[in-house]
């Protein structure tokens, strides 16, 4: 089995209360910083552990603190990106709930590090009952001196507060997050600035998703050059994957980000397989902005290697052939699944969740979903394929935050990979006038039926 | 979100709204957790509470009396509560069911579940049943989607649904026909 630096203790016995948590070595990271290490130190460790942002872009978290501005006299603040609203992705959920002690303690060491002495864990406004089990944690660590003023005699003072959202899922998008964390609605802003130079009330801001904040805890205990020893390559230690969809096991893994797809889609030990031991259609590797791929892809990449679930692995050569890791919410598609008809839910939630400042998302989501709504429901023409085609290239980064991008993704790849379930719909209304048409009769490219 | 604001509902008619000490106290609690001038801050959380204490919505009466305890203007709480899904501009049922449609709970029968649903209670996605107990709704992606399908009914999901366990949901709070609201504890 796996080592397991989140999810090692998730299992023992009153881990969700500060003793049970204490008693399995919880809090170790915030007295080794606090005590023995200078915030530069700990910023070193996190540079040298190689960690990557795990909210979905994947970018070194190291470099991102570095850039943190330090102007004298204005303060800093860590926020912790708690939103998780990404399709497919329910593992932030999943350690809030059942280990809120780790990221409770990894804001600590990360506010330490940052110089923050006021910090919030966002959440969204459906994790309520979540917010709750964080605030009992929060209260707890209050109480037992490890949030407050002048945290183990070190002259280090810090407020962690939990902030609820109410429903939207560009709140995930840092810079909107930031608007909604001010009482605003959830508009992404113009970067530059970027939150490390004018983030929360135009203060220096560092934005990290739950899991981010999490692995800070072990790099800080065991060191930033034993947790690159995880993974491979660029793609260093380990990742959060919450699986679901068609397959046997659906849950929350940790996994060592150098574990062969196959692996972890066929083992018992992670996916357990294509649920109703049906072939494998597509996977969505990393939650539902990123490209969708045909199983076969997704096993091999297009040289015939295995394909790792890595970052570079999963995005080998590019968007014509590869995915990404995103936010690790992996979702498979056995036979039964219509691919025209997941596209047309994808650009749905995209329409439904597009703030409305550009045009090219506002509008463009909005004529997709129609376009896809009439093809999946046997009204539609061969132009609309293409017509899909043009919409989504005129959004793709000609917006002001990546939701425009999420957005085209997917109509992208399925078109490009599944083009001719798209005209089979078109040819074949009356086949696909039942929403559940490919549950009876899956569709077969290799078998041409209408040839 | 744009493509689905609905018209603040017209002043004429509204229940009138006052929070309740324990809300108001609890308010205050959360504006504390913002510096000096950022209280406007606390407005979403501020917002859960008003729209618990006013039968699960907002009406303009409740949203003006946000407004007065955070000293904003009127316009800058209409403006949010349109935005976010969770605040509802409109009178709902006694249980707001809010089921997942999205691809990966569509893939493990949220479409299936839906129309179950409906058929059950009588009544389209977005309608209340007469009785006024049931409003149904259709929601994104809610972070459950191993636990497929599933819904919301105030501060609990429900999951790994099936007809017949919805159904024993459904009877369940017909029984006990109490207000579910988010900030339950
Ligand atoms: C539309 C959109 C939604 C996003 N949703 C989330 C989210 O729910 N959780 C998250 O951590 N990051 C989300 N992000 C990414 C954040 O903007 C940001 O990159 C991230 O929180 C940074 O943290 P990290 O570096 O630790 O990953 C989203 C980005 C976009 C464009
Ligand atoms: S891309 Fe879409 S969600 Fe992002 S700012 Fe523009 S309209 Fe809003
Ligand atoms: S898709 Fe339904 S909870 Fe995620």
């Amino acid at each position: 089995m796996a080592r397991k630096l989140l999810l090692e203790h998730i299992d023992k016995p009153g881990i969700r209360g500060l003793e049970g948590y204490r008693a399995n070595g919880g809090y170790r990271s915030v007295e080794k910083a606090l005590k023995t290490m200078s915030p530069e130190a700990v910023l070193e460790e996190v540079k040298k552990s190689g960690l990557r942002g795990r909210g979905g872009a994947g970018f070194p978290t190291g470099m991102k603190w570095s850039f943190l501005a330090k102007p004298p006299g204005v303060p800093r603040h860590l926020v912790c990106n708690a939103d998780e609203s990404e399709p497919g992705t329910f593992k932030d959920r999943y350690l809030m709930e059942f280990i809120p002690h780790l990221l409770v303690e990894g804001m600590i060491t990360s506010s330490f590090a940052l110089g923050a002495n006021l910090s919030y864990i966002y959440i969204r406004g459906e994790y309520f009952y979540v917010a709750r089990i964080l605030e009992q944690a929060i209260a707890e660590a209050y109480a037992a001196g490890w949030l407050g003023k002048n945290i183990l005699g070190s002259g280090y003072d810090l407020d962690l507060h939990v902030h609820i959202g109410a429903g939207a899922y560009i709140c995930g998008e840092e810079t909107a997050l930031l608007e909604s964390l001010e009482g605003k609605r959830g508009n992404p802003r113009i970067k530059p600035p970027f939150p490390a130079v004018k983030g929360l009330w135009d203060r220096p801001t560092v934005v990290n998703n739950v899991e981010t904040l999490a692995a800070v805890v072990p790099i800080v205990n065991e060191g930033g050059e034993e947790y690159a020893k995880l993974g491979i390559g660029k793609s260093t230690g380990t990742k959060l994957i919450s699986a679901g969809g068609h397959i046997n096991k659906p849950g929350v893994y940790e996994i060592d980000l150098s574990l062969p797809a196959e692996e972890f889609l066929m083992s018992d030990e992670y996916c357990g397989g294509i649920s109703g031991g049906r072939p494998l259609k597509a996977v969505v590797p990393g939650g539902s902005s990123v490209p969708i791929i045909p199983g076969e892809l997704f096993l091999k990449t297009a040289k015939g290697e295995p394909r790792l679930m890595s970052y570079e692995s999963l995005s080998d050569g590019g968007f014509a052939t590869g995915s990404m890791l995103g936010s690790g919410g992996f979702y498979a598609y056995n036979d039964t699944a219509c691919i025209v008809r997941s596209t047309w839910n994808h650009t749905r939630f995209y329409h439904h969740e597009s703030c409305g400042q550009c045009s090219p998302c506002r509008e463009g989501t909005g004529w997709m979903e129609k376009v896809l709504h009439r093809i999946e429901h046997g009204a539609g023409h061969m132009e609309d394929i293409d017509l899909l085609w043009d919409i989504q290239r005129k959004i793709e980064g000609n917006t002001i935050c990546p939701l425009g991008d999420a957005a085209a993704w997917p109509v992208a790849s399925a078109i490009r990979h599944f083009r001719d379930e798209f005209e089979f719909h078109v040819k074949y209304p009356t086949k696909v006038k039942d929403p559940n048409h490919f549950a009876k009769e899956p569709f077969r490219k290799e078998v041409k039926m209408y040839a | 979100m744009g493509a689905t604001v609905k018209a603040v509902t017209v002043r004429e008619g509204t229940p009138p709204f006052a929070f309740s000490e324990a809300a108001l106290a609890e308010c205050r609690t959360i504006i504390a957790r913002y510096p000096e001038g950022k209280s406007k801050s606390a407005l979403l959380p501020i917002l859960h509470i008003a729209q618990s204490e006013n039968n699960g919505w907002l009406s303009v009466n409740a949203m003006d009396a946000v407004a007065q305890v955070l000293g904003i203007q009127h316009i800058e709480v209409y403006e949010v509560a349109s935005f976010y899904s969770m605040f509802n501009l409109h009178p709902v049922g006694t249980y707001h069911l809010e089921v997942c449609r999205t691809s990966p709970c569509m893939l493990r029968g949220a479409d299936d579940l839906i129309t179950h649903l409906e058929k059950r209670l009588n009544i389209h996605v977005g309608e209340t049943t007469k009785d006024g107990l049931f409003t149904l709704k259709a929601v994104e992606c809610l972070g459950a989607c191993g636990y497929a399908p599933m819904l919301q009914c105030g501060a609990k999901f429900h999951e790994h649904l099936t007809p017949e366990k919805a159904d024993a949901l459904i009877e369940q709070m017909r029984a006990e026909n109490k207000r579910q609201n988010y900030t339950d504890r």
